[in-house]
């Protein structure tokens, strides 16, 4: 297997003198210069990627933020671009992070807990892990009809921020649990045999032994699963975003709107003025992924920290 | 995403495992907190199982109405617009075209900057240079979606690419190839660092250069973790929504030319959605039936990039 997949690949140069089959070329200043000219490449690849992104910032910070005053960040969508206000989606969107990290933080530390922890290397367990990894393949916009079908038609949850957030959870789920998983997994043996050593049984190994050394690995996980519930939009329109919303939503009642939903409203619009404002709520939205990502970043430095076996 | 999680299960080693004789007969709170745990973990497989039932009743509806071979073999797309034609052969198209796209330059960018990040940069540069990578990565997508109409398009399509629209399969492709990249970027990365350091060393020893290293070592040797990281890339092209919707338009047209404005599978699904569509029509019907296409086209895809995994595992694990 490894002589198979190790066969070089590349054509051979035919040299005179050497069979047709062999590989090797005598001219080493050319096969340095093939060299750095290939370093060049992958320099070139990561410098225009980073370009990219500078690029894209510059863009809509340079776009958006004429339109950035208080009243923007106060006020409540409108016909008249310049008026408009997005404080409803900036509360659906809080309101939406807090609900999916309320239902996917217990139920994906428990998955993980039973399935690093408990699960025995059986073909059923085998098959929980193998469906739990194709559901983090699965598109969202999937979720977002399996959400109108259940939450909202099945059982009558109706278009509200409620239903929204449950399939949103569905969604981040399996992200979340594999972030656990990995995060439990990094916590040595030595620590739960210690504490079996001292009488523990298996649930008090997992919740004061393995679960606070793997608190902040678990942590990191759950805030970046939030910042991709909050940036995400396709399944939340089969499940009722609604298109204008001048109140502050309720979750269990009416319509509710988020950051991406009205980013994409106004982006949908020919109008010059809303692609202003499209913008304007883009810097909002990424200054909120910002800081979520800061955060995790400021826990995962803590945890290297920490680890020091 | 997949990585791990497929891992073989870790053998239980403490003196209480299932298999030791010093285990004690468990309490009832711990079988009760057993039982909870293991519910939780049950909810996977509830969504998979539910997602598959309504993505087939609903499809089974609409095949009463519509025949299964019009359907997959026709090449006409009118769902709004009399008389309704239900070939989804162009959303299909468009879907790939785009997606092929994105791979063009996801494929280059990736991999050229997973080769550097593995095998030229210094721990410190990788330590900068990757955080920003998942910045890329965490952007939401209806943002790359606005970067193509207000930027793309306009300001770098238009100028050079003659009869490119607001609207093009082209500008949508970019902005995907963007989204991918550092998907293909940081799985290739692992592939890359996973390839034992014996067998670069072996190749330095028989006086191979740097870069007949990398390209003749290093890349056979993690062929396989390349592949399964591009065609995850791809089922991520393939189901992506929200940039483009705003990118490529909604003109369900069979066309191969990258600057015509097309529908994707995902735009037709929002199309409708938006819509006030009633929930018993054909059109919704159509809706879930593209859905359960897609979903197979995506799990068809996952299920190869895992088999790839699975074949890289066996190799160096």
């Amino acid at each position: 297997m490894t002589a198979a997949t190790a066969r070089p690949t590349g054509a051979p140069t035919p040299i005179p003198g050497l069979p047709a089959t062999a590989r090797f070329e005598p001219n080493l200043m050319r096969r340095k210069l093939n060299g750095t000219i290939f370093y060049g490449l992958c320099l070139a690849a990561v410098g225009l990627t980073m370009l990219t992104l500078v690029i894209l910032l510059v863009d809509v910070v340079s776009r958006g933020a004429p339109m950035l005053r208080p009243e923007f960040l106060t006020g409540v969508p409108s016909r008249f671009p310049e008026r408009a206000g997005i404080l409803p989606a900036i509360v659906g969107s809080l309101e939406m992070g807090l609900l999916v990290a309320a239902f996917t933080f217990p139920t994906g530390v428990a998955a993980a807990v039973f399935l690093e922890e408990y699960a025995r290397d059986s073909w059923w367990n085998r098959a929980l892990r193998t469906n739990i990894a194709n559901l983090a393949g699965v598109p969202s916009i999937i979720y977002g009809i399996f959400g109108l079908a259940l939450f909202v038609r099945a059982l009558g949850l109706g278009f509200t921020l409620l239903a929204g957030a449950l399939t949103m959870s569905l969604l981040i789920l399996p992200v979340v649990i594999i972030a656990s998983m990995e995060a439990i997994r990094a916590v040595p043996d030595s620590q739960r045999e210690a504490a079996y050593a001292l009488g523990a049984t298996r649930w008090q190994v997992a919740s004061g032994a393995v679960l606070p050394t793997a608190a902040p690995g678990i942590l990191t996980g759950i805030i970046l699963a939030m910042a991709r519930a909050i940036g995400e939009a396709a399944p939340l329109i089969l499940v009722g975003a609604v298109v204008f919303v001048t109140y502050l939503p309720s979750p269990i009642e009416g319509g509710y709107t988020v950051l991406p939903i009205q980013i994409f409203q106004w982006a949908s619009r020919p109008q010059e003025g809303f692609q202003m404002i499209s913008a304007s709520a883009i810097i909002v939205l990424l200054a909120v992924l910002f800081v979520l990502n800061a955060v995790a970043l400021v826990l995962r430095a803590r945890l290297a920290r920490h680890i020091a076996w | 995403m997949t990585d791990g999680s497929s891992k073989r299960l870790r053998q239980p080693k403490s003196p209480m495992s299932p298999q030791s004789p010093f285990r004690r007969r468990r309490s009832r709170t711990e079988r009760i907190i057993e039982a909870f745990l293991a519910l939780a973990a049950l909810v996977g497989v509830v969504t998979t199982v539910g997602i598959i039932v309504v993505l087939v009743v609903e499809t089974v509806q609409f095949f009463s109405r519509v025949s299964p071979v019009e359907y997959l073999t026709g090449t006409e797309w009118s769902a709004l617009i009399q008389p309704n034609k239900w070939g989804v052969i162009p959303l299909v198209v468009s879907t790939l075209m785009i997606a092929t796209i994105a791979l063009a330059i996801g494929i280059p960018l990736g991999l050229l900057a997973a080769i550097y990040l593995a095998e030229y940069a210094s721990t410190r540069t990788r330590t900068a240079v990757k955080p920003l990578l998942e910045l890329i990565a965490g952007i939401p997508t209806i943002v790359l979606g606005f970067f193509a109409i207000n930027f793309l398009a306009p300001n770098i399509l238009k100028p050079l690419v003659p009869g490119v629209g607001t609207f093009s399969a082209l500008a949508a492709g970019i902005v995907v190839g963007i989204l991918v990249t550092p998907l293909i970027a940081s799985l290739s990365e692992d592939a890359m660092r996973a390839v034992p350091r014996s067998l670069r060393e072996g190749a330095f020893a028989m006086g191979a250069t740097k870069f007949e290293v990398v390209r003749r070592v290093v890349l056979p040797a993690a062929l396989s973790g390349i592949m399964a990281s591009v065609i995850l890339a791809m089922s991520r092209a393939v189901g992506e929504t929200m940039a483009v919707v705003l990118a490529a338009g909604t003109a369900p047209i069979l066309t191969f030319d990258p600057r015509e404005s097309v529908q994707t599978m995902t735009a037709f699904i929002v199309q409708i959605s938006l819509g006030d569509t009633p929930a018993d029509s054909i059109q919704f019907k159509a809706l879930f039936a593209v859905g359960a296409t897609l979903f197979l086209i995506t799990l068809g895809l996952n299920l190869l990039s895992n088999w790839f995994v699975a074949r890289f595992r066996n190799v160096y694990e």
